[in-house]
């Protein structure tokens, strides 16, 4: 069956590309994949438009000045208009501002809770894969444990237990952050682990990590320097997917009134807010519901597009 | 097959074990405590509250009162809701089925739509048909069910009211009357369930028949002159089905979860609503109890899939 021989193909011809790649002076690696990405139109679209997201959310505030806690009772629930393109919430406030400020907040709690996910996931997945026997044993027993928890439920009850001390401790927009981003990627490195472990026992074993060895390689730069490098593909893959997953946590999370205070207006949060006023003012939910959803969607083909790049056995 | 059934029920053990022991932690770790309340009402007494905490054994070790807990819970005694003022376990009980009707349906609904599309579009992959039901599966799972859910109420509640938007549990109508307006409330929070699910399926459907569709048995069963009928639905389907069962099962914590969210958004009166209420009441004993149920689902779920390996694989029921 194809693709039953896992990571001996792909580690080999990578560092065949590699050293062909040194040998001629032409192509990398990292262009290599990067060519083969540009191949898959849909992640490429995917890409322009999460590049135009970031853009709108990060340079937005400067150039939309308009506050966000403004109240103007005169603009209530007001449809869009020139003066507020994507409309107005219940107390008049500008929601094109309110929803560039809270795309911030949700993508950059996106990406530290997949930073948080794929260190614990690459870490645990290492330790794993390297030792034998009962460590190994454990860690993927704990793998396991945590896979089979219900994770909402767990994540409302560990926010629902914790914020108010953190709120006390940071303050409470760093606290909420802070629970928030740590809960979520605690809560997804099961995966990586996973796919790392299953990397760390195959490419050990080859011929590249054996000559290292017969060179004199410490442990530790066997792992750093020949068989990590060699196991990122499919981790750089779930890393896409976690961004999405974590945006739509975070999301879920302030749906159910949980997550970040209303003066903090995230995607999720604002889509709570408009959800009792969907008759008279359906565009107050549309816009955020709309932007998670471009964002999670462009996420997910750019994690399709890596996958076929970044897979030196698939023929493009 | 009795054996292999035990062994799994064992296996069950440690993890009933752990998830216990991860819940109880959280909540020991936890700054709050259950007698705040107490203490911040000027009309107990110190004394009392001491007296209290002993005979409560709060200030016992940590060991001492999770061996304590767990027994409790296992015994049945999920001690008392503050806020509804009725015992827990009488309290999820009258809300479970509801919940577990709004998830099986919506199982399904998923397993109607991902077991013929995605085996279509593998049999003819790349086709129009396959393009089309792979993008559509790529919107249905990246659409959130909270969004989803929020665009079903606008669109057949509120824009063609066709559908009521709130799940009630008090539908006086009788006979068939019953049924039907009990189906027009669970249609729009089953729909979001299960075409959410229905979508990620697909995809895993579709990359598992094309694994095994290329595969050598598969040409044989061909070149015995089997109809392509016969070829997909008893060789192909059955053997592609392994992965997706060990998918789904994986999936299992999320499905609860996107059930919450619709109970949530629906009213739903099952126990993912309860939980939201009692974590915004702070209702201790609930929240940990729901926890568990939800922990206990995962369980039950994940084994159901092995012994669904068992009737799909014959080979692994005697490892």
């Amino acid at each position: 069956m194809s693709g039953s021989t896992p990571a001996s193909p792909t580690a080999s011809a990578a560092l065949a590309g590699a050293g062909a790649a040194r040998g001629r002076g032409g192509t990398s690696l990292g262009e290599e994949a990067w060519r083969r990405f540009r191949r898959h139109r849909l992640a490429l679209g995917g890409a322009a438009v999460l590049l135009l997201i970031f853009l709108a959310v990060l340079l937005g505030p400067w150039l939309w000045q308009v506050p966000i806690n403004e109240i103007d009772f005169s603009a209530r629930l007001e449809a869009p208009s020139w003066r507020h393109p994507l409309g107005t919430d219940d107390l008049g406030q500008d929601l094109l501002a309110r929803m560039l400020y809270g795309g911030r907040i949700s993508i950059a709690v996106g990406f530290a809770a997949m930073l948080i996910a794929i260190v614990a996931g690459t870490i645990v997945g290492a330790v794993a894969g390297m030792s034998r026997g009962s460590v190994d044993t454990l860690l993927m027993w704990l793998t396991e444990l945590f896979l089979s928890l219900p994770q909402l439920p767990l994540l409302l009850l560990i926010i629902y237990l914790f914020r108010d001390s953190l709120k006390v401790l940071v303050g409470p927009e760093v606290g909420i952050f802070i629970l928030i981003v740590a809960v979520i990627g605690g809560f997804r490195w099961m995966p990586v682990a996973r796919l790392v472990r299953a990397q760390f026992l195959s490419l050990r074993e080859k011929e590249f990590v054996e000559a290292a060895r017969a060179l004199g390689a410490t442990r530790t730069r066997q792992v750093v320097r020949h068989i990590l490098p060699n196991s990122l593909g499919p981790v750089i893959v779930a890393a896409t997917i976690d961004v999405a997953a974590a945006i739509i946590a975070e999301s879920t999370l302030s749906f159910l009134g949980l997550g970040f205070p209303p003066d903090i207006p995230t995607w999720g949060r604002l889509l709570y807010d408009a959800k009792d006023y969907l008759d008279i003012a359906s565009h107050w939910a549309l816009f955020p519901g709309a932007a998670i959803f471009v964002v999670v969607l462009s996420i997910n083909y750019i994690g399709d597009g890596l996958r076929d790049a970044l897979d030196p056995r698939k023929v493009m | 097959m009795s054996q292999y059934l035990l062994r799994r029920l064992l296996i069950i053990v440690p993890s009933v074990l752990g998830i216990s022991i991860v819940i109880f932690t959280v909540l020991a770790l936890a700054p709050g405590d259950p007698f705040e309340e107490l203490a911040t009402n000027p009309n107990v007494p110190a004394e009392v509250r001491a007296h209290l905490r002993a005979k409560f054994g709060l200030d016992d070790p940590v060991a001492v009162r999770y061996v304590r807990w767990l027994g409790a819970m296992l015994g049945g005694d999920w001690g008392f809701s503050f806020a509804s003022r009725i015992n827990v376990d009488d309290l999820i009980l009258g809300r479970l089925p509801t919940t577990l009707l709004v998830i099986g349906s919506s199982q399904v609904l998923a397993l109607l739509i991902a077991l013929p599309v995605g085996v279509y579009a593998a049999t003819r992959p790349y086709s129009i048909f396959d393009q089309i039901a792979n993008t559509l599966a790529y919107v249905g799972f990246s659409l959130p069910t909270f969004f989803t859910g929020i665009l079903f109420i606008l669109v057949f509640s509120i824009q063609l009211d066709w559908l009521p938007f709130v799940y009630r549990s008090d539908i006086s109508a009788t006979g068939w009357q019953f049924y039907w307006e009990h189906f027009k409330q669970a249609l729009m929070p089953v729909a979001v369930l299960g075409l959410f699910q229905g979508a990620s399926w697909t995809r895993y459907v579709r990359s598992a028949v094309l694994d095994v569709i290329r595969l050598d048995y598969v040409t044989t069963a061909r070149a015995k002159g089997l109809g392509e009928r016969a070829v997909v639905m008893k060789h192909v389907v059955r053997n592609a089905l392994i992965p997706v069962v060990t998918l789904v099962a994986l999936q299992m914590p999320a499905i609860f979860g996107g059930a919450i969210v619709t109970e949530q958004i629906f009213r739903v009166p099952g126990i993912g609503s309860l939980l939201i209420t009692a974590i915004l009441a702070n209702d201790t004993p609930v929240i940990m109890a729901v926890t568990f149920v939800f922990a206990g689902l995962v369980i039950l779920c994940n084994l159901l899939a092995d012994l669904l390996y068992v009737w799909l694989d014959p080979r692994i029921s005697y490892r």
